[in-house]
């Protein structure tokens, strides 16, 4: 039972991170029907930006990641909506996954050639001691973690639902054409969500790092997992990133730990091919009818 | 707005890598070494090993009155990539081949050295490499068969009756295990927990929670570099407490530098350690964190002394001549005294396999302490 409980808070934990990895996907995708496979390096991205900002100009961890924040938001924010999504997506969505694909190998090829394809260690942001919880010993990382992470998702769902721009946000996402009519500036709209996928996967970079180490193809697993969790919990649904993160992240630990670790990497694919057969709207989404 | 030709003039450039030509008289020598991919961390410490001792050689004259001019090439950890850069290797009729470092890249590629009878000094630990009867193929540092009984040994003089084993499955993983597990059977030791991990994977709670529950007196990893430090992370951010040993890389410096405070505590067999007790591996030492800013691990000084091995050779000769370079390697001894850059005593058999002393180190506050000195297997 001891096992089991740390088996399920941290696999919540990288389950958590994946949940925000996934949440800039249905995001992009609510927004403005863009599918982003240049995630997993968006997140890789400001793990080295955080690491130049520590290394050669010196900042403390907090005001490197403010920095990044700042960083990302500008580049994998606004420029990639103006320099990528904008003129690609009038095209169709066939030639932006093909530019999110191309700029993903971009990304990875500029920071090894800026910063080699050596690994580099991070610095933690939790404590590393263990708490002893009712018999079982979890990692204050672990818990960190899963605050860090829940807290933002809860924080986004409040935004999304309890404020006005959240609403309107919704309102784009749902139909921009009557969301148009009723005065809301949709285009202030998208670049809100491609601003919100940005800091989600700078914040994804500052938990993860520390435990991955960076290197310039760490976004390959993580952007994968991520499109995993955000198809099986849901495209079109926030809640549904959030689901499928944690449930592909608790899964993979605990077929991990009572089959086999060798099956552990199967997990978060045998679900995804689950979802699409039986549910393909996923666990949370909702069907989605469009006119071809 | 670029031109057409503009950009393709700046596209070929940007793709073009720089390599090192040949002139008529240098002595050639190709590095066929894991500069991206899952083994960056073991080839561009070797590189840079290489290339320490390629620039020392030169300054001193070279070899034979002869400059070394060293090509390195990414074989990007992958086999068959490995054996294409030897193959491409061997049609510009090198003198000695290096590289790979990674046991499962020299497994494909290590036909192509014996085919073209050039002799290939590689990095590679796995046992079986060096008993397929290959004549032109040399180690820079000892084989898993030489190393895996001085850990067995050490488990069993500390009490150990079961251990708990994690390895990486790749061909040096897989080797390091099964040796390993003949070692400990023909001691009595019971293995109560067999794990196998992936290269490259990133979350190890599963295997540390397995481990944990396995009733185990000390945990026995084995992996490579990333992996290790990844590991080790993962055992102290779980809280694993029972003995952690390992076999060269556990406690190497790169994985010491990577995995931090969670390093310290790790017990393990070195062959090689810029840490031991010898003023010329420490002047080494030196001189490699004065030209690179960063602690030479083993891999280093495996290039290193790759490069010092071959002007040992080669004066021994009095000529180059490849077929002769590899009979002579074959049960011939070195001294440091005369030949400093190889910095041990060492001496090959008649299978290319190596023999020189080592340590069992302890990693304490993020630095390799050494705590024995192992005498070559031949002394004892």
């Amino acid at each position: 039972m001891i096992d089991f409980l740390q088996l399920i808070v941290s696999g919540t934990a990288t389950g958590a991170c994946y949940a925000l990895a996934a949440l800039g996907f249905t995001l992009l995708w609510q927004a403005s029907g863009t599918i982003n496979f240049a995630l997993g390096e968006m997140v890789m991205l400001p793990a080295f930006i955080m690491l130049f900002f520590i290394g050669p100009a010196g900042l403390p961890l907090p005001l490197a990641f403010a920095a990044t924040l700042l960083v990302s938001l500008l580049v994998l924010g606004l420029g990639f909506k103006r320099l990528v999504v904008d003129p690609m997506l009038k095209h169709g969505v066939i030639p932006l996954v093909i530019a999110t694909l191309g700029l993903s190998i971009a990304m990875k090829q500029g920071v090894r050639i800026a910063f080699s394809a050596q690994v580099f260690t991070f610095p933690a942001i939790f404590s590393q001691e263990l708490l002893s919880i009712g018999g079982a010993r979890l990692s204050v990382s672990d818990l960190g973690t899963v605050i860090v992470a829940g807290g933002l998702v809860v924080a986004l769902q409040t935004f999304l639902n309890r404020t006005l721009t959240g609403r309107a946000m919704q309102a784009v996402a749902q139909n921009r054409d009557a969301a148009t009519v009723l005065g809301i500036n949709v285009q202030r709209m998208v670049l809100y969500a491609f601003l919100i996928n940005a800091a989600l996967a700078a914040t994804t970079a500052l938990l993860v790092t520390p435990v991955y180490l960076a290197k310039f193809d760490m976004g390959d697993t993580l952007g994968l997992k991520a499109f995993y969790a955000a198809i099986i919990g849901g495209f079109n649904q926030s809640r549904g990133a959030l689901l499928g993160g944690v449930l592909v992240g608790v899964l993979e630990n605990l077929v991990g730990a009572y089959l086999s670790p060798g099956y552990k990497d199967g997990v978060a694919l045998v679900l995804f091919l689950a979802v699409i057969l039986f549910k393909p709207e996923g666990l949370l989404g909702k069907p989605e009818e469009r006119k071809v | 707005m670029l031109s057409r030709r503009t950009t393709l003039l700046l596209g070929t450039a940007a793709l073009a890598v720089p390599q090192t030509s040949f002139a008529a008289d240098d002595i050639k020598i190709i590095d066929n070494v894991e500069l991206s991919g899952t083994g960056v961390t073991s080839g561009s410490m070797w590189q840079q090993g290489v290339d320490l001792a390629v620039k020392e050689v030169n300054a001193a004259g070279g070899i034979l009155g002869r400059k070394i001019a060293i090509q390195h090439q990414d074989n990007q950890s992958q086999a068959q990539i490995a054996k294409a850069v030897a193959t491409k290797a061997v049609d510009n009729e090198p003198y000695v081949m290096l590289g790979p470092i990674f046991s499962g890249d020299v497994n494909v590629s290590m036909a192509v050295g014996e085919d073209a009878e050039t002799p290939t000094l590689m990095g590679g630990e796995a046992a079986n490499l060096t008993q397929q009867g290959m004549k032109y193929l040399f180690r820079t540092s000892f084989s898993q068969s030489s190393a895996m009984p001085k850990v067995a040994n050490y488990l069993q003089k500390t009490g150990v009756k079961s251990v708990a084993m994690v390895w990486i499955a790749n061909d040096f993983g897989k080797g390091g295990r099964d040796t390993m597990a003949k070692e400990l059977n023909a001691r009595g030791i019971k293995i109560v927990a067999d794990i196998s991990t992936e290269p490259g994977q990133l979350d190890y709670s599963a295997v540390v929670v397995n481990i944990a529950k396995a009733p185990a007196d000390a945990l026995f990893a084995y992996m490579n570099e990333e992996e290790s430090a990844r590991f080790l992370i993962a055992l102290r951010k779980l809280g694993y407490t029972k003995p952690i040993i390992g076999e060269t890389v556990l406690a190497s410096q790169r994985v010491i530098e990577l995995a931090g405070p969670a390093a310290n505590g790790v017990k393990a067999h070195v062959g090689l350690s810029v840490d031991a007790p010898n003023p010329l591996v420490q002047e080494y030492a030196r001189k490699f964190k004065a030209a690179y800013n960063v602690a030479s691990d083993h891999n280093g000084i495996k290039g290193y002394t790759a490069i010092y091995l071959i002007k040992a050779v080669t004066e021994k000769m009095g000529k180059f001549d490849r077929k002769l370079f590899a009979s002579t390697l074959h049960g011939a001894s070195f001294s440091a005294k005369d030949h400093p850059g190889l910095l041990m005593d060492v001496s090959f058999d008649a299978n290319g396999d190596l023999d020189r002393e080592s340590y069992l180190v302890e990693v304490k506050d993020g630095k390799q302490t050494i705590t024995e000195t192992l005498p070559p297997l031949g002394k004892k």
